[in-house]
């Protein structure tokens, strides 16, 4: 099955109004050149799951100020002041959730699991709505799955069947990400034939993975 | 008291330092704390660990050296130091809620005497998201604040906090540039007093009740 496509068409599987995880850390391991090909292509409306809106120029950051996305469901806005103007003004919906937490919630989703239980938020306005359980005498948070239609990843080096390997700190959010999307897209910085990227090295399964871009 | 403001720093970070033992993982907040990394103790040999997923954080980069798949939790450049791992953001959370985190140290806006503590948004001003400090102090082993002792001059150790919470109940130790405090079940317990600082500056600079401690020491800075 080929999975390469160009960048262009990746970005046509993205419409109006869908709910897309874009891998990334404060820009780091975000995949830049999708995420420009969403804004030339004038798709608006997105709910944007991300660790945060990175920088204005950089990341997600640039689909805050062109104004791609309506909601954000992230950790912290706080490196790009475009978010919060926006939040303020009531033009962007602003969901904040604790890192640990948005990571399970993910990995819950992609993993089949029904929630996770957390202490974090107790106590605080995290917990507002939320069910409490409590396990051997300790109360927890009940925090249910995130899912996504779209994944959006980057990749370091990725074979030609969609195997991932991510370098250094740009593997954050990114493999977590590719089990909880109906739809997986990895912008690859390097593209190699099958075999060449060693098994023992995969951090991301072909399997998990739809499209291949560059 | 001090009235320098980069003395004031520097009694503060090297005064967390010299609780952080030999073999300790820690993680340090955006700002001061990351200044402790510059004083640790002789002999002691510690791993940071960086929420954006790897141990081993190193040194700043010189301009130049950079290396763009390697920043910190600030997204700032950064580097890993021999021996690191790098890993995923549920291995990050993992270690920090699972109880494998030492110790993390943080800024405050406000910390209270049951040891709550407000550090994350000020209701319509500064709302920047609390990224993973919910998690840091829920999870961590040991937390530490780390911060000035007032606020231009108003009180940030209170009897209870105002503005909206990180967490409840978790902090341990409060350093500033006036004292040392420890969060205990009875209360706050002034350990510990900065040099050039009386145990009055310290009690009117604070709101919250304090225990002064039968063992009152001088910051050794």
């Amino acid at each position: 099955m080929d999975k390469i496509r160009t960048i262009d068409e990746a970005a046509s599987y993205i419409k109006d109004g869908m709910t897309v995880a874009v891998g990334g850390f404060i820009g780091a391991g975000t995949p830049e050149k999708l995420i420009d090909a969403v804004i030339e292509k004038g798709i608006k409306d997105l709910t944007l799951i991300c660790n945060d809106t990175a920088f204005p120029d950089k990341g997600v950051g640039k689909w805050v100020v062109n104004r791609v996305v309506s909601k954000i469901i992230v950790s912290h806005i706080g490196t790009n002041p475009e978010t919060g103007r926006q939040m303020n003004a009531g033009e962007l919906k602003v969901e904040l959730i604790p890192q640990g937490t948005l990571a399970e919630r993910i990995r819950a989703a992609g993993a089949g699991l029904g929630g996770i239980l957390t202490r974090t938020g107790i106590g605080t306005v995290v917990e507002e709505g939320k069910e409490k359980i409590t396990v051997n005498g300790k109360e927890y948070l009940l925090e249910l799955p995130l899912k996504a239609d779209v994944a959006l990843l980057k990749g370091s080096i990725v074979d030609k069947k969609g195997n991932i390997y991510y370098k250094k700190a740009t593997r954050n959010f990114n493999p977590i990400m590719a089990t909880a999307a109906d739809l997986v897209m990895v912008e690859a910085e390097k593209i190699v034939e099958v075999g060449e990227l060693d098994a023992t090295d995969v951090m991301t399964p072909s399997i998990f993975v739809d499209v291949i871009t560059q | 008291m001090i009235q320098d403001k980069d003395k004031k720093r520097e009694v503060i970070v090297k005064r967390v330092a010299q609780e952080l033992k030999d073999g300790d993982l820690v993680n340090l907040g955006i700002g001061m704390p990351t200044l402790v990394a510059n004083y640790i103790p002789e002999g002691i040999d510690i791993l940071l660990h960086s929420e954006n997923g790897f141990i081993g954080l190193g040194p700043n980069p010189e301009p130049g050296k950079e290396d763009p798949d390697i920043v910190n939790a600030g997204g700032m450049p950064s580097s890993v130091v021999p021996g690191g791992a790098f890993f995923d953001s549920s291995m990050s959370f993992t270690i920090i809620r699972g109880g494998h985190l030492d110790v993390t140290v943080l800024g405050a806006l406000q910390v209270d005497q049951e040891g709550n503590l407000a550090n994350w948004m000020i209701p319509g001003k500064m709302v920047p998201g609390m990224g993973g400090a919910m998690d840091l102090v829920a999870g961590a082993k040991k937390v530490i604040i780390s911060m000035e002792h007032t606020a231009k001059g108003a009180p940030k150790i209170l009897k209870k906090c105002t503005l909206p919470l990180t967490a409840v109940g978790e902090v341990d130790l409060i350093v500033t540039d006036m004292a040392v405090i420890e969060v205990t079940p009875s209360g706050l317990l002034l350990t510990e007093l900065a040099p050039e600082t009386t145990v009055e500056e310290v009690i009117n600079a604070t709101e919250a009740e304090l225990i002064i401690s039968e063992n009152l020491k001088v910051m050794n800075v």
